[in-house]
């Protein structure tokens, strides 16, 4: 019996069940402090919609045996990229939303090859590289904010400022077009996204898909064993770059999602930290640096939405203070140090 | 085959432009910004000299892991958490002057090693990827330094000065007056050179552990820790216990690093309790790469040459973006992009050279074992 608990433990992973059980036990106290539990589910769903994709967009590189793309950010800019460009040809409803995701395309297949080919360069220091290129890229895109020729008044800075404003609103633009779309309202506070939930089905699908493609095996192949790849004849490289460039793509269209859900296109300095959650919830969900699953990405990214939501709410009832940012700090940023230290005990 | 010529048949001068590549493309930079900036040379060498003696320590603190083969150590900003912890409670009990901050190194030293300790272990536990781990467990321990110090001090740990409490009674300020240990170390003995202020003592403490790392190098630990770095099966079948000697490099790293930013906050006088050590990592990091060292190979130098140059371009960025485009803002801007593109260029560019450098030892030895195989098997056949 008690090597059967070791063994599972061994296998979920210590941090998974722990986290786990926090959130079991979060949903069991919010009733006791007063909290409505249709109402926390409902925005642990809401919330779900909005991240889900991010998390989504990390799976093809992990694949690909690129490892975590802690680059994430560079597709977050190809995302707001498409935004501002859409909202400057002021493009509003679905056409506006499937504008900017266009775009947003465009640029994540640009960046997105040359992040790959980069990447092919450096093979096997793809993570703290790519933590530095995203970070990197995310400081030169504040410079290109404020010097890019954006011209519409909804955007750019009042009283004759030049440069973006760190917070963009898109409403009046494609404001919860997704989440309003087929919206099943249940009472005064619960309305469950359909829209969102649909669009990340949908992506789930065409990522699914491409994996039982002939592409889609050949970079699975790359991932787990690249000399056998290369001795079958498949060209590593090019599979690499090509699931970097989907992974770019991906993220570009989830955080084109996080913003219509959101209402707010966030500039500047606020996409630096971004791949950090998206990873932890990818982990969450018990992948890992080698090996990562559609399974993992709706767990996960359910899991870390569920103690994002219910951590302030419960923990600020019950000790009357916000610590729910620095227990998420630890929770995420655990995972992640968890599960790079975890791979290499597996290979060693 | 491209490829291959990079490493091996290039003359000497191309092969400096790439080793050195971020230094010069560093200097061209300055060069062009200092006119643009507008600003007085004496100024200049003045702040240049402050962010001389307050960076200098923690920089160098990164040397010794760099000889253990674990790269840069993004873990030292638990070290600079140490400091600040020590820094919290000197403040709370009102001991100033050199004493005050004497007080504060010893309370966190054992700190200190203790994180060390974790830290090393942790990132023996990545081998292969101790930067990108270094780097998230800073963000973890940020996380738990957040429980302590906001929620933890004031009510599990005592402290009774209202001053550095938030008014809720527990946590502590985001900004602390470290009016107490103001220049404690700077001011103890100081020369006035001209317009320059010279702080003399820092400037020893800095040159004393320049000593260390250069004597320390050639211990019979320091050997170990060299060749550890060098290669990790070799140093075993040598009788050395890899594990423990990459741990305790690593805490002397964080120890020193713990120091390090004792000195830096006594030189700026206030404390950012939650945000003063969070880019102590890149910053530094930053600047020894400036200075041309590598993820390899990390000296005293360059260490000098990184503060000096990575430091003006800060001085004067913001200058230059105003002149530039009539934004400060976007000189702002620059220097974060430069700190941390610097990192990306720097660790990119290593990575590349060592994967070609691989490559072409296997293509050697390939060369080599026909060959050994064509001279054999003729002699063999007759």
């Amino acid at each position: 019996m008690k090597g059967k608990i070791n063994n599972i433990i061994e296998n979920v992973g210590l941090p998974r069940i722990i986290i786990f059980f926090f959130l079991v036990l979060l949903f069991a106290l919010a009733p006791i402090v007063g909290i409505s539990l249709s109402i926390s589910i409902n925005d642990v769903i809401v919330r779900f919609g909005m991240n889900g994709i991010l998390v989504l967009s990390l799976v093809p590189m992990v694949k690909s045996g690129c490892g975590l793309n802690f680059g994430l950010q560079l597709g977050i800019i190809a995302g707001l990229l498409g935004a501002v460009i859409s909202i400057e040809m002021e493009a509003t409803g679905f056409a506006g939303f499937f504008m900017a995701i266009g775009i947003a395309i465009f640029f994540a297949v640009i960046l997105g090859f040359l992040y790959g080919a980069l990447l092919n360069k450096i093979k096997g220091d793809e993570m703290v590289v790519a933590t530095y290129i995203g970070f990197s890229s995310v400081s030169f895109m504040c410079i290109m904010w404020l010097i890019l020729p954006f011209k519409s008044p909804n955007m750019i800075w009042p009283y004759g400022g030049t440069g973006l404003r760190t917070t963009i609103s898109n409403q009046g633009y494609w404001f919860h077009i997704l989440t309003d779309f087929l919206q099943i309202k249940i009472g005064n506070h619960i309305a469950f996204p359909t829209g969102t939930i649909l669009f990340f089905i949908f992506l789930v699908f065409l990522v699914w898909a491409f994996f039982r493609t002939k592409t889609g095996t050949a970079i699975v192949a790359v991932g787990s064993n690249p000399e056998y790849a290369k001795s079958c004849g498949v060209n590593v490289d090019k599979m690499r770059i090509i699931s970097v460039i989907l992974s770019t793509t991906i993220a570009a269209i989830g955080i084109i999602v996080y913003e219509e859900s959101f209402g707010f296109i966030q500039l500047y300095m606020a996409p630096l930290y971004m791949a950090f959650p998206a990873i932890a919830a990818l982990l969450l969900g018990g992948a890992s640096v080698g090996k990562a699953s559609i399974k993992n990405v709706i767990i996960g990214a359910f899991l870390f939405q569920g103690i994002l939501t219910m951590t302030p709410s419960v923990i600020n009832n019950i000790i009357m203070s916000d610590m729910s940012e620095s227990i998420r700090i630890v929770l995420s940023n655990g995972m992640i140090v968890y599960a790079l230290t975890r791979t290499m005990r597996e290979r060693s | 085959m491209k490829q291959q010529n990079l490493t091996k048949t290039l003359n000497p001068a191309v092969q400096f432009l790439i080793n050195y590549a971020v230094p010069i493309i560093f200097s061209i930079l300055v060069a062009i910004a200092i006119p643009l900036s507008g600003l007085p040379g004496d100024y200049l060498v003045r702040e240049i000299m402050t962010r001389l003696t307050r960076n200098s320590f923690i920089i160098l603190s990164l040397l010794i892991p760099v000889m253990a083969g674990m790269g840069m150590n993004f873990s030292i900003v638990l070290g600079a958490m140490a400091g600040e912890i020590g820094l919290i409670f000197i403040t709370d009990w009102q001991i100033v002057g050199i004493s005050g901050m004497l007080l504060a190194m010893l309370i966190s030293t054992p700190l200190a090693i203790l994180l060390g300790y974790f830290g090393g272990i942790v990132l023996n536990r990545a081998k292969g990827r101790e930067m990108v781990t270094g780097f998230m467990l800073a963000f973890l321990m940020n996380g738990i330094y957040q429980l302590v110090v906001l929620y933890g001090m004031g009510n599990i740990i005592p402290i009774s000065n209202s001053d550095i409490l938030l008014p809720r009674e527990y946590g502590i300020r985001n900004a602390i007056d470290l009016v107490g240990v103001r220049g404690a170390l700077d001011k103890l003995i100081s020369l006035k050179v001209g317009g320059l202020l010279i702080p003399v003592v820092t400037l020893l403490v800095i040159a004393a552990l320049c000593m260390f790392i250069i004597w320390f190098k050639k211990t019979m630990l320091g050997q170990e820790i060299r060749s550890v770095g060098q290669d990790n099966n070799v140093a075993k079948i040598s009788g050395i216990n890899v594990g423990n000697t990459r741990v305790l490099s690593i805490i002397i790293s964080t120890v020193l690093a713990c120091y390090g930013q004792i000195i830096f906050l006594q030189n700026i006088g206030t404390m950012n309790t939650y945000n003063s050590h969070e880019q102590v990592g890149v910053f530094a990091i930053a600047a020894l790469l400036v200075g041309g060292a590598s993820v390899k190979k990390a000296t005293v130098p360059n260490v000098f040459v990184g503060v000096i140059l990575f430091h003006t371009m800060f001085i004067v960025s913001p200058r230059a973006g105003k002149a530039l485009i009539g934004q400060a803002q976007l000189g702002e801007y620059f220097r974060v992009f430069v700190s941390y593109g610097v990192i990306a260029f720097s660790l990119a560019l290593y990575a590349w050279r060592a994967r070609v450098e691989k490559e072409n030892d296997r293509r050697k030895a390939m060369v080599l074992k026909r060959e050994i195989l064509q001279s054999t098997n003729p002699a063999g056949g007759e």
